[in-house]
């Protein structure tokens, strides 16, 4: 059931991928919407300064 | 030696993870380590308080009510860890991620710390440091005074630790005023009364659930009739203190009339529950209550919500008119 190490190193079972295949696609989504998270709030503080800059 | 402690002893399966050292967790259950029913309750009661400022820039708004429900998230995550051992022995608890296996203590510990880190970091950043201070002190409210002391102290545990439920909304109108208002300590001070008669009803029903795991809660430690005593006197302040919106002028007409009939409905629930104190009937009054108490919080809040939203001017003259017309 479980995966044992041995000498190539940890070999995983469908279950235990599958489960990390679950949190690897959670976490990515997580980062992802962080950077538009704080694309956005960074706009939103700014406000009409946004386009207050020379050119 | 206590229950719970000897239930680590025997070795549960706190700490179970796989040979390899792998996490069995799947992104589900890191998400159920956040309590998101509580979360969505605290998200729900701190738009509230922020909807009761002057003026809020939506995306912000957005992205502090974010933070709130991070933050409470953490703090249900780091309370899930420090109380796994005691989950495992409760029916209610027992199949949370960390008793059940699917997350180790470490990494529920470790998730705990960074989402209370960031979520406190970023409502600091982007909106004022009293909200993220507020934020801060809930979490370690929350986390240490209740779940670490107060819990297995004191059958008061849920009176007291109910102010980490009630924060929220001064979080909210804090993160979009940078202060705090005494609009915002009212909606504190409805949550705060509203608690214990939510959680003993629970409680009753639970009461061998708690005995087992040796925590001391009210019907555990004073008896059962005690309780409903006490649930009765909850529920008889929560009325008045259900109305202080009204009092302080901050909420309308059909505030008062939803506030005030909700208040009397929870304190004929909470009169039933005291006057059943037997068999199936007190089990059926129990849940009732229990259940009531959820619906209680949500319209109250909703019709706050909904008077700011629309105004009080139009909400006053709405119910001017109605009255007109019905007399």
């Amino acid at each position: 059931m479980t995966g044992k190490p041995n000498e190539n190193g940890v070999s995983l079972t469908a279950d235990e991928e599958r489960r990390r295949r679950s949190r690897s696609n959670a976490l990515g989504l997580v980062l992802g919407a962080l950077a538009i998270l704080f694309f956005v709030v960074t706009i939103a503080k700014l406000g009409g300064n946004v386009l207050n800059r020379p050119l | 030696m206590s229950l719970a402690t000897d239930s680590l002893a025997k070795g549960t399966s706190l700490s179970k993870g796989t040979e390899s050292g792998v996490s069995m967790g799947t992104a589900g259950d890191f998400f159920a380590l956040l309590k998101p029913r509580v979360m969505s309750l605290v998200v729900f009661t701190a738009l509230t308080g922020m909807l009761l400022a002057p003026h809020v820039n939506p995306v912000l708004g957005f992205a502090w009510l974010l933070a709130i429900a991070v933050g409470a998230g953490a703090s249900g995550c780091l309370n899930m860890w420090y109380d796994a051992d005691v989950d495992a022995l409760m029916g209610r608890t027992a199949k949370r991620p960390i008793p059940s296996g699917k997350v180790t203590p470490d990494e529920a510990l470790a998730f705990g710390i960074v989402l209370s880190a960031g979520s406190v970091a970023f409502l600091g950043l982007t909106a004022n440091w009293l909200a993220a201070g507020l934020l801060a002190f809930t979490i370690f409210f929350y986390a240490v005074i209740y779940s670490m002391w107060l819990k297995r102290w004191t059958p008061q545990n849920i009176v007291i630790g109910g102010a980490a439920g009630a924060f929220p909304p001064m979080i909210g109108y804090a993160a979009a005023t940078g202060s705090v208002s005494l609009e915002s300590v009212a909606l504190f001070a409805i949550i705060f009364m509203w608690t214990p008669p939510h959680f003993w009803a629970l409680a009753l029903l639970k009461t061998e659930d708690y005995r087992r795991a040796g925590i001391p809660m009210m019907p555990v430690v004073a008896g059962e009739a005690s309780t409903r005593f006490q649930i009765l006197v909850y529920s008889t302040l929560l009325l008045p203190v259900g109305l202080l919106p009204v009092a302080m002028g901050f909420a309308g007409p059909f505030y008062a009339v939803v506030a005030g009939i909700s208040g009397l409905m929870m304190i004929a629930r909470s009169w039933t529950v005291y006057r059943q104190p037997e068999g199936d009937a007190a089990r059926r009054a129990a849940v009732k209550l229990f259940t009531f108490s959820i619906l209680y919080l949500f319209i109250v809040f909703a019709t706050l919500m909904a008077e700011t939203i629309v105004g009080l001017d139009r909400v006053r003259a709405v119910a001017g008119v109605l009255t007109g017309a019905l007399s």
